[in-house]
């Protein structure tokens, strides 16, 4: 037991848990002012339900003794065993604020997954699939990388969570996004103008997300040695050049820079270089940060030519930025760093378990979110009723407005 | 009495005011209206996808005038709201019938 490391993931732990709230003001700018709410709210309820949800269940799912490698058993069910001993996954911490740690992780990935329904799902059903989508998709995924999983043991890296948090929420978005169906506003006929209501708002839920993100990958290292402070390094350039990458092709091809291309392209790179945080220099890390913003971008405009309505892109930018993060893990990865070496080093074998976290990832997250998605739609109904998500989710879901002018 | 129904630049607004003011004009109703005529819309850009805005935010100020002030309200509005590019908008006369200050009951000119 380590007290610098326990203080120091006291810390992260904290940092992470402002990320849900960031991504409430991150969210709720880019939706109209009839659902900033509802939309906050897809968020903030998550620190509540899935919260209880990982103490109750959740966490020995992901993290309990391994079962086949497919789940974890249910040991730590209500956080029996979960003391302030050291658990065998961090060696240097007390077991609950291992736990608590992870905990925030949940809370955050499936409140990202509320970008592709948002502005049309029914808050009721908007819950159950949010509980059942932790149990059977969030756990298992982070028990098949972090908990001594299959792809643990085939050798994938996943420094933060680009396979477990970005591609597994977008592939939850991409599954939403396809159910729901568009919001009527974007349906033949309906106008298809929706702009975001309030930028700086977003801009303010970028800032902070970027701010947490340091607690996230850096408290990844889960000591508070020099790996993580690499790690926070590796975070801060990624996420500037990501900058960087989305406004020089946003500028090309619109011919105006945006600050909702800077605040976007910033955290593109931050998704692509949370699983490489760990793994890869600081050079290749400018490059996975730059070409994430530069990927994300065009990835963003894929909803429109493909017809999926991800209203606050999800897929284009934690699937895809998580997707070219992970596999440029296999690239850039170099034994100096962590102890293991990629594609550039010399290791080309390192691509295999990286293109199978990849593909494990779309596809377990997929089908199984769209199984829960039409259970949820059979149970109580997914969407919420046409002339609801006319007068917007605020008043008609939650009897608030926002803005009292 | 006339009724006008000034439509101008949001950013004239301060200027239209101080020149009225100094016209004696005492008294006028502000109105956020959004609306086009041959200035269009303006395009905007988020995530790359661009939207065409219909409709260009503007500014309605409604005031009463006496009849024999007519002339120099108005050529003092245009001169304040000018700038000579598409959009600068409109001004519309109406005719009033009469009247009431709520407060004493007065009618036509006088409750002005």
């Amino acid at each position: 037991m380590s007290a610098v490391d326990t203080t120091f993931i006291i810390v992260a732990s904290m940092l992470v848990m402002l990320m849900t709230p960031a991504l409430a003001y991150f969210y709720g700018g880019l939706v109209r002012s009839r659902n900033v709410l509802s939309t906050s709210m897809h968020s903030l309820s998550m620190l509540g339900l899935i919260s209880i949800l990982w103490a109750l269940a959740g966490f020995s799912i992901a993290f309990g003794p391994d079962i086949g490698g497919l789940v974890g058993d249910f040991t730590y069910t209500l956080l029996r065993g979960v003391t302030s001993e050291p658990l065998s996954n961090a060696e240097s911490i007390p077991g609950v604020l291992f736990m608590v740690f992870q905990c925030m992780f949940a809370v955050l990935t499936v409140a990202l997954v509320s970008g592709a329904y948002a502005e049309r799902i029914h808050f009721p059903a908007m819950l159950l699939f949010s509980a059942l989508w932790l149990l059977f998709v969030y756990c298992p995924m982070a028990h098949w990388v972090w908990g001594n999983g299959w792809l643990a043991n085939l050798g994938a890296l996943d420094f933060a969570g680009g396979t477990v948090v970005h591609m597994t929420s977008g592939a939850g978005a991409l599954a939403a996004a396809h159910v729901l169906g568009p919001r009527m506003d974007l349906r033949h006929g309906g106008g298809g103008l929706i702009s975001p209501h309030n930028l700086p708002m977003t801009l303010l839920g970028g800032g902070l997300l970027w701010f947490g993100w340091f607690g996230f990958n850096a408290g990844s290292a889960l000591t508070a040695g020099p790996l993580a402070a690499h790690a926070l390094v590796t975070t801060h350039m990624a996420a500037s050049a990501g900058i960087l990458g989305w406004i020089c092709v946003e500028w090309k091809y619109t011919g105006k820079p945006t600050t909702l291309g800077v605040v976007s392209g910033a955290l593109a790179g931050l998704v692509a270089i949370t699983p490489g945080a760990g793994f890869v220099g600081i050079l290749p890390a400018i490059f996975i940060g730059f070409m994430g913003g530069a990927i994300c971008y065009g990835a963003v405009l894929l909803k429109s030519r493909l017809g999926y309505d991800d209203a606050l892109d999800v897929v284009g930018i934690h699937g895809f930025g998580g997707t070219w993060g992970a596999l440029a893990t296999g690239i850039f990865a170099t034994a100096a760093v962590n102890g293991v070496d990629g594609l550039a080093y010399g290791n080309a074998a390192q691509m295999w378990p990286q293109f199978l976290s990849v593909a494990a990832a779309w596809i377990y997250g997929y089908l199984i979110s769209r199984i829960l998605l039409h259970l949820v739609d059979m149970v109580i109904g997914l969407r919420a009723k046409p002339e609801s998500e006319l007068m917007g989710l605020d008043i008609s879901e939650h009897n608030e407005r926002a803005y009292q002018i | 009495m006339k009724k006008l129904e000034i439509i101008i630049r949001t950013s004239k607004l301060n200027s239209v005011k101080a020149a009225l003011e100094t016209l004696g004009v005492h008294g006028m109703t502000i109105i956020e209206v959004k609306g086009y005529g041959r200035q269009r819309g303006h395009k905007e850009v988020y995530r790359g996808a661009t939207l065409e805005s219909q409709f260009v935010p503007k500014t309605q100020i409604n005031i009463l005038v006496h009849d024999e002030g007519l002339k120099s309200v108005l050529d003092a509005a245009i001169a304040a709201a000018q700038t000579g590019e598409l959009g600068d908008g409109k001004i519309a006369i109406l005719p009033v019938e009469d009247v009431i200050r709520i407060r004493t009951g007065e009618r036509g000119d006088t409750a002005l």
